[in-house]
């Protein structure tokens, strides 16, 4: 299997390493119809790469059995895909209208200054990848930054310059509700289905996310139900 | 009277290690599967049509109808897809759940895809949402080593198999059709209906989509009954949703109320709007609903009420607006945002959300002139409708919504010779009481 003269096991010797290949594969067997792991291998080889690479193409093409052409026309589609390299962090800023009239834009183009890149653009140093990006589900803590597709909520153009400044110089830097950062190429491999074993940190639910809770708890309203207690108090009565 | 606030989906987020396998069975988590497990698919089907659920997603489709259409006879397999896909502006109800609740998800999977009759179900989650995404590859192989997934489900016989997939970026992705091209590792562009998804959806099999909290809904109908939640909401909108209050209000959040609550009680209860000042404009639920004014604070949030106000219940997402908000501004940007993330598949939608932002761009420039407007207008006019998808007709929402309701505000643009409004007031990190 391993040494045949051409075909698929020459492409792994070229290019992404017979480990990747074999994951490659084994994202394709999760599914009914292996082509349903196109998304997740592409994903799986920005985690190798850094990007999508003709490599990446090529052997996404060879697995699935179909031609380098369509796989390209998938990875052009979505915008998570990219042909340049992304730097360690991906810093997303969210422009879209609640987070920009929050005060994203301002965000953005203070970033922008400050790591004197454009939108898309990577800072000399390959740390940081900016980019604006449209709404993240997370409007209730505008204006809204991504690092690596983990939230930092409630952003002012100062906390974001901090962050990436933070980045930059090594610094540990941990989601507001989240987990530890960690590398975009780490944050592709688990996109890409091979989790890491950050689940268990940061909270369950930002204070947005519990206001609604929190006024129900103060006034004593429930739903007059209990997940546990089958059909304990029923309907509260009719309020229709 | 049934309570202001009724948590059910968000009740266990202040749980402690909410997320994990152990604080979810505590709470009596997973008890609903062997309360469905002992019914027929058919009456759970049945369960849920009775509880008078409507799909959460966005267009309110009755669910247990849809799982009803699924056709028992056709010889391929069921499959239910999960859409996490949350990419509609504004709505940010289903990540919060996803993070701080996966198994009430994952436990909604199990017993929807029983009654649909299912043996692989997937969550179609976006992919930008790196730490939603982890907990949820962990709450599935908690329930995979608990035995509430694969093979003979705790002795019923049932097997099932769950995949977590995350998608790459694309808001189309949402819309069920193009969602179902993503899954299939395609472009994701709209497919043609019929036929439906419920008689050849994913690899053209049957197959039903749901919005997460549609399915999430499902264990606590199951536990405490159909007449439980329908004697929530109104009359024709059972039940309780997630309301997402953002923008500028003192609070902003996610409130769990019955369908029916207003806008008015809601921003009481987040503590009003922020501190000197006042509501101007509002998507009830999201940037494809048409815009409402402080005119419809009473209107009550259901799907008839809203939608005899003029716009759409959508998925709940009130985003608020206060004075110092330029609604040209805030439309142009909702332009933008359906311009980059047409397919390119129609025409009306491709070129015509080119051509909406081209004019609206001009406009709050304070260039062009007032014959602009019924240029948008008439622009508006050859896309709602024509587009292959709900994506074109989206993007007109907020446009003509806006021109109807503040046609001074796109004039006052033309007289200034560019906005009016300091874009630095409306910022989360204004001064208290900054004027306009
Ligand atoms: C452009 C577009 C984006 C959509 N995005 C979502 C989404 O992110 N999540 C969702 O559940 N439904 C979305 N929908 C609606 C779905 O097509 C579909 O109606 C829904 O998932 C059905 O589930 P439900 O009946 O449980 O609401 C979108 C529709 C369109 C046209
Ligand atoms: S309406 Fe827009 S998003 Fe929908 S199919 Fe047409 S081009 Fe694609
Ligand atoms: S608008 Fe920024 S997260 Fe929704």
């Amino acid at each position: 299997m391993s040494h045949q003269p051409n075909g698929a096991d020459g492409l792994e010797r070229a290019g992404l390493g017979e480990k990747t290949w074999a994951e490659m594969r084994e994202i394709a067997d999760r599914y009914p119809e292996k082509r349903s792991g196109l998304l997740p291998m592409l994903h799986l080889v920005q985690s190798v790469e850094g990007r999508i690479t003709p490599e990446g193409i090529e052997a996404c093409a060879e697995i699935l059995g179909i031609s380098a052409a369509e796989v390209n026309g998938v990875a052009t589609f979505y915008t998570m895909y990219k042909r340049k390299p992304v730097g360690d962090y991906h810093v997303g800023v969210c422009t879209n209208t609640l987070c920009a009239v929050m005060g994203g834009d301002l965000i953005f183009e203070r970033l922008k200054d400050h790591l004197d890149v454009g939108n898309d653009e990577t800072t000399e140093d390959g740390k940081i990848t900016l980019e604006h990006v449209e709404c993240n589900a997370a409007c209730d803590y505008a204006p809204v930054m991504m690092v690596n597709w983990e939230f930092m909520d409630n952003q002012t153009p100062e906390s974001a310059v901090q962050v990436v400044d933070d980045l930059r110089a090594g610094r540990e830097v941990h989601s507001t509700r989240g987990p530890r950062l960690c590398t975009w190429r780490e944050a592709e491999r688990v996109l890409a289905g091979f989790p890491d074993d950050r689940a268990d940190e940061g909270p369950a639910a930002g204070p947005a996310s519990l206001a609604g809770l929190a006024v129900a708890r103060e006034k004593g309203w429930t739903a007059g139900a209990d997940r546990s207690a089958t059909e304990s108090s029923g309907a509260k009565g009719e309020s229709k | 009277m049934t309570d202001t606030l009724t948590p059910v989906l968000t009740d266990n987020w202040d749980a402690d290690r909410a997320w994990t396998l152990a604080s979810y069975e505590e709470r009596g988590g997973y008890a609903a599967l062997d309360k469905a497990f002992a019914m027929t698919p058919d009456a759970v089907i049945d369960t849920v049509k009775d509880s008078g659920l409507r799909g959460r997603g966005g267009a309110g489709f009755p669910t247990g109808m849809k799982w009803g259409f699924i056709p028992q006879d056709n010889p391929r397999p069921k499959y239910l897809v999960v859409n996490a896909d949350e990419s509609e502006p504004g709505t940010c109800k289903d990540i919060p759940l996803m993070m701080a609740s996966p198994h009430t998800l994952v436990e909604g999977v199990i017993v929807s895809s029983y009654a649909i009759r299912a043996n692989t179900a997937f969550i179609y989650v976006r992919g930008e949402v790196l730490h939603v995404i982890r907990r949820l590859q962990r709450a599935v192989q908690e329930a995979y080593l608990a035995g509430h997934l694969g093979k003979n489900i705790h002795g019923s016989g049932y097997d099932l198999d769950l995949i977590v997939h995350a998608g790459a970026g694309a808001y189309i992705c949402g819309e069920e059709t193009a969602l179902l091209e993503g899954l299939e590792g395609r472009r994701g562009q709209p497919r043609l209906r019929p036929p439906f998804p419920a008689v050849a959806g994913l690899y053209a099999s049957p197959t039903v989509i749901n919005n997460v909290e549609s399915i999430a809904s499902v264990p606590s109908i199951i536990t405490n009954g159909a007449a439980w939640f329908a004697g929530m909401g109104t009359e024709k909108s059972n039940g309780f949703g997630i309301f997402s209050l953002s923008g500028h209000v003192t609070n902003p959040g996610q409130y769990e109320a019955p369908l029916g609550i207003t806008l008015r009680e809601l921003i009481d209860l987040a503590g009003g709007m922020r501190e000197g000042h006042e509501l101007k404009f509002w998507t009830p639920g999201g940037s494809s609903t048409p815009l409402l004014t402080p005119e419809h604070l009473d209107v009550p949030l259901d799907f008839e009420s809203v939608g005899a106000a003029g716009s759409m219940l959508g998925t709940r997402a009130l985003q608020l607006f206060d004075e110092t908000t330029c609604v040209v501004r805030a439309v142009l940007r909702w332009t933008e945002f359906y311009k980059h993330e047409s397919c390119g598949k129609c025409t009306p939608c491709r070129e015509g959300t080119w051509w909406l932002t081209q004019t609206m761009a001009r406009l709050e420039k304070g260039q062009g002139d007032e014959g602009d407007l019924d240029l948008l207008l008439d622009q508006c006019d050859n896309i709602l409708g024509r587009s292959f998808c709900a994506l074109g007709d989206g993007a007109t929402s907020p446009i003509s919504s806006s021109i109807q309701h503040f046609r001074d505000e796109y004039l006052a643009h033309l007289t200034h010779g560019g906005c009016p409004f300091d874009p630095a007031a409306s910022t989360a990190f204004a001064p208290v009481g900054a004027p306009a």
